[in-house]
């Protein structure tokens, strides 16, 4: 059962980047559905995490932990629009 | 610093138990001391790991529901986080019946930048809380109240019974001392005495007899379990509220 959002990424993905990517938005690469990268359905945890557009449900990220490395897979999305600091 | 070593990125950091209060028989408040904390913007989360002596950790999210800046020495750095116990929970029932006050946990944040409320957002607001996801909305208001602003607030706060509603005395306290701030509460399963309404779940009734009216263009935060976001979610745009107004944060129920 899916009980977390994208909100709940923040943590794993500002270990990766510089800025807050769940304010990012994001457009679908299946059905072309825009929103913050915060409003994806989140599955799975701490191994591996699979973010679903609420619109269509295809994947639009995934984030898998390795022991010594992250691996993100953004081929669900066409891209990503981050609001840049101070805007 | 441990901050300062990477510029921009993440770590992990320790946070000490320095007092601990229960809300409700399975919600317990936190006060964490984390020197070096810088603030955070209301509606911000902090990732919590465990770490077992066999090295096995488990982590989870919680919304602050209060920080304070440490000084200039990097004393003084407070974080509150409420957390529901969740009986077949990994993380929560340590939190809420094992962690004694001294021990440690480790930190992570302040992070989000998408569920949160800023002072400079002018607009009035609209907050529905569905069980422990007023925390992060408490943490919203209690800022509110901080700065003295001028926007109102109204939180529309669902609970099973009376028994369950977190921060009641301060809530109540705060909507008497606030003209600004309105909570009407909707009881799930058991009201309390005298009260007009049956027992129901969120419904078109009450979030348009007590949110702002679309009209008003206020901004809306909605959290809670999923069922309940989506239903209150669905709610305000039938009625007439801007979608791009409205944030959601799903809280869990596994953990």
């Amino acid at each position: 059962m899916m009980e977390l959002d994208g909100n709940a990424m923040a943590g794993e993905l500002r270990e990766i980047f510089a800025v807050d990517v769940t304010a990012a938005r994001y457009t679908c690469a299946g059905c072309g559905h825009a929103d913050a990268v915060a409003t994806l359905l989140l599955w799975g945890r701490d191994m591996g995490r699979v973010g679903r557009c609420p619109h269509c449900r295809d994947v639009v990220l995934r984030v898998v932990h390795a022991p010594d490395r992250i691996f993100l897979d953004l081929r669900g999305t066409v891209r990503l629009e981050l609001p840049l600091a101070g805007s | 610093m441990a901050r300062a070593a990477v510029p921009g990125r993440l770590t992990w950091r320790a946070a000490t138990l320095a007092e601990a209060r229960w809300e409700t028989p399975t919600a317990r408040t936190l006060v964490l001391d984390v020197p070096g904390w810088a603030g955070h913007l209301p509606g911000q989360h902090v990732d919590v790991r465990l770490t077992a002596p066999d090295g096995y950790s488990a982590q989870r999210s919680y919304s602050i529901a209060a920080a304070w800046a440490a000084d200039k020495t990097g004393d003084g750095g407070k974080v509150e986080l409420t957390v529901q116990r969740l009986d077949d929970g990994e993380v929560s029932p340590f939190l809420t019946d094992v962690l004694e006050v001294g021990e440690q946990v480790e930190l992570r944040g302040p992070v989000g930048g998408w569920f949160v409320w800023r002072p400079s957002q002018p607009a009035p607001v609209v907050l529905i809380a569905g069980g422990s996801g007023v925390v992060p909305l408490m943490a919203m208001i209690r800022a509110r109240g901080a700065i003295k602003a001028k926007q109102p607030f109204r939180l529309l706060y669902s609970v099973r019974t009376p028994g369950d509603a977190c921060y009641a005395e301060e809530l109540t306290r705060r909507v008497r001392d606030d003209a600004g701030l309105d909570v009407r509460y909707i009881y799930t399963r058991k009201t309390p005495d005298g009260w007009t309404d049956p027992p129901k779940r969120i419904d078109v009734a009450t979030i348009n007899t007590y949110g702002w009216p679309a009209d008003f263009t206020p901004d809306c935060y909605v959290c809670g379990p999923t069922t309940f976001v989506e239903a209150a979610a669905d709610i305000l745009v039938a009625l007439g509220h801007d979608p791009k107004r409205i944030r959601t944060e799903r809280f869990g129920g596994t953990s």
